[in-house]
């Protein structure tokens, strides 16, 4: 992706402590051996490093957390990746950064009933 | 071949609405002996195996189906992502808070104008109350709400009123889609198609509302074909990402191939993945080799894989010519026509619409 145009989208800051969006899953396709995100109407398949990325967007770590944990893994992800990768999926509105804000009740989804 | 992302379960064709643009097939009457329960239930594990991601649960009205919400569940535990098209009559406090309970991912409300009067002179019923009511309700229990409205010759002037009605409902996405030409739609043609200067006002208002609200709510905007130079990219390919299965059983492409001259495919008589895989239906018009000039030799087959079968049938009667609202098809005279008549001066402005039926008489299954 072109790292300019990275730059004028609605940025992500490191006290964030982004989740998927209302509505939005996160699940394994066995036939396809990709992690997926489930929209209404759409589907993206995911890489690896995108799935790694997302399965710790719980609400609850901060971006800062997040690019920590990840360069602990694998030492091949770069930190601006990490927050472009964050920065398209909010675009699209796959995430929500949740500010800094702490969610009183968990990850993604809202609680049934 | 690719496997399938979605599956659209069409649980049954009653409907409490009698919508003129309705795109359910005219013979009714074909569909009244539904799946069962326990049918429904083995379409959604194969569709699960055979790689589909997302269910869609339609009709007709699919709250008519006093199994919905099982059924709700099992592609829940499948894994399956689950969204609920409907009218909006039937959701009830009781059964949406069971639908949460069951999983249900996203419900998406018809609304057929911002007007009430209007509204419900196009549904055929009293219904707007109802409709709004079923939205607060969506919100309140957590759930994204798609506000759908099917745009046409009679409400899309008021295109900005129904943003505002989307807006006020508090949708996280509108779909505003420009009536496509099929089943009761095609019938009543004349009286929906509307007017290039209707569209050309339609379009700056949904583009300044997009600006506006970006961020906020989505506003999906499908683009009318008859006016368009080339065809609709339709389902991203036939048998390629989607697949249907109607009240009865049968399997398609899409939910207008119905009419089309080849051998039907039944869950009844057949797997899914065999179906998929192999069944006329969906071998014939897979890939390229099947296109005539001009799409054979066209930079765009990979684009929009030569338009819709279904609208290419419907106005040639043959289903494998190009889709004639491609300006570079020999039948593009056919879409042009109407086109004109839909813009001739001396038109009629409301002409009559033929409604489509609530229900068929010797329905099967609980009434509303």
């Amino acid at each position: 992706m072109d790292p300019t145009t990275a730059v004028a989208r609605p940025g992500v800051s490191d006290s964030d402590r982004p989740r998927l969006a209302r509505g939005v899953r996160l699940t394994y396709s066995r036939g396809r051996q990709r992690h997926v995100l489930l929209r209404p109407e759409s589907v993206v398949v995911l890489n690896g490093s995108g799935a790694s990325i997302l399965e710790l967007c719980d609400g609850r770590r901060t971006v800062a957390e997040i690019v920590a944990e990840l360069g602990a893994r694998y030492r091949a992800v770069p930190d601006d990746e990490v927050r472009q990768f964050l920065a398209r999926l909010i675009a699209r509105r796959c995430v929500e950064p949740a500010g800094g804000r702490r969610p009183a009740d968990g990850p993604g989804l809202d609680a049934d009933g | 071949m690719d496997s399938p992302f979605g599956l659209l379960a069409e649980l049954t064709y009653r409907c409490p609405l009698a919508c003129p643009y309705c795109s359910n097939p005219v013979n009714l009457a074909a569909y009244c002996d539904e799946l069962a329960t326990d049918e429904w239930r083995r379409v959604l594990a194969e569709a699960g195996d055979l790689g589909v991601l997302q269910c869609h649960l339609s009709g007709g009205e699919p709250l008519l189906r006093r199994d919905l919400v099982e059924l709700v569940a099992h592609a829940h535990d499948l894994g399956l992502y689950t969204n609920l098209i409907t009218s909006g009559l039937g959701f009830s406090r009781a059964r949406a808070g069971q639908l949460r309970a069951a999983g249900l991912d996203h419900v998406q409300v018809s609304i057929q104008a911002d007007e009430p009067a209007l509204s419900d002179r196009i549904a055929g019923t009293p219904s707007f109350q109802r409709k709004i009511e079923a939205m607060g309700l969506v919100k309140e229990l957590g759930w994204p709400l798609t506000v759908n409205v099917v745009l046409h010759r009679q409400n899309i002037d008021r295109v900005g009123d129904a943003v505002g009605l989307a807006e006020e409902a508090g949708a996280d996405r509108l779909e505003l889609a420009n009536t496509q030409y099929y089943g009761w739609a095609a019938r009543n043609r004349a009286g929906l198609l509307p007017s290039s200067a209707q569209l050309a006002a339609a379009e700056v208002v949904v583009r300044a509302a997009r600006d506006r609200l970006r961020g906020r709510m989505d506003i999906i905007y499908v683009l009318p074909d008859y006016y368009s130079r080339y065809p609709k990219p339709c389902m991203g390919g036939w048998g390629t990402r989607q697949l249907t299965v109607t009240p009865n059983g049968d399997v398609l492409p899409c939910p207008a191939a119905h009419a089309l001259p080849l051998p039907p495919a039944s869950v009844r008589q057949d797997s899914l993945a065999r179906i998929w895989a192999d069944a006329p239906v969906f071998t014939a018009f897979r890939g390229t080799d099947w296109m005539p000039d001009p799409c054979r030799s066209c930079d765009r087959r990979s684009v929009d894989f030569g338009g819709c079968r279904c609208q290419a049938f419907q106005l040639t009667g043959d289903a494998a010519r190009t889709d004639p609202v491609c300006h570079l098809s020999p039948d593009h005279d056919l879409i042009a026509g109407a086109v004109d008549a839909a813009n001739a001066g001396s038109r009629a402005d409301d002409l009559p619409l033929i409604p489509r039926p609530h229900r068929v008489r010797s329905g099967s299954g609980p009434a509303p």
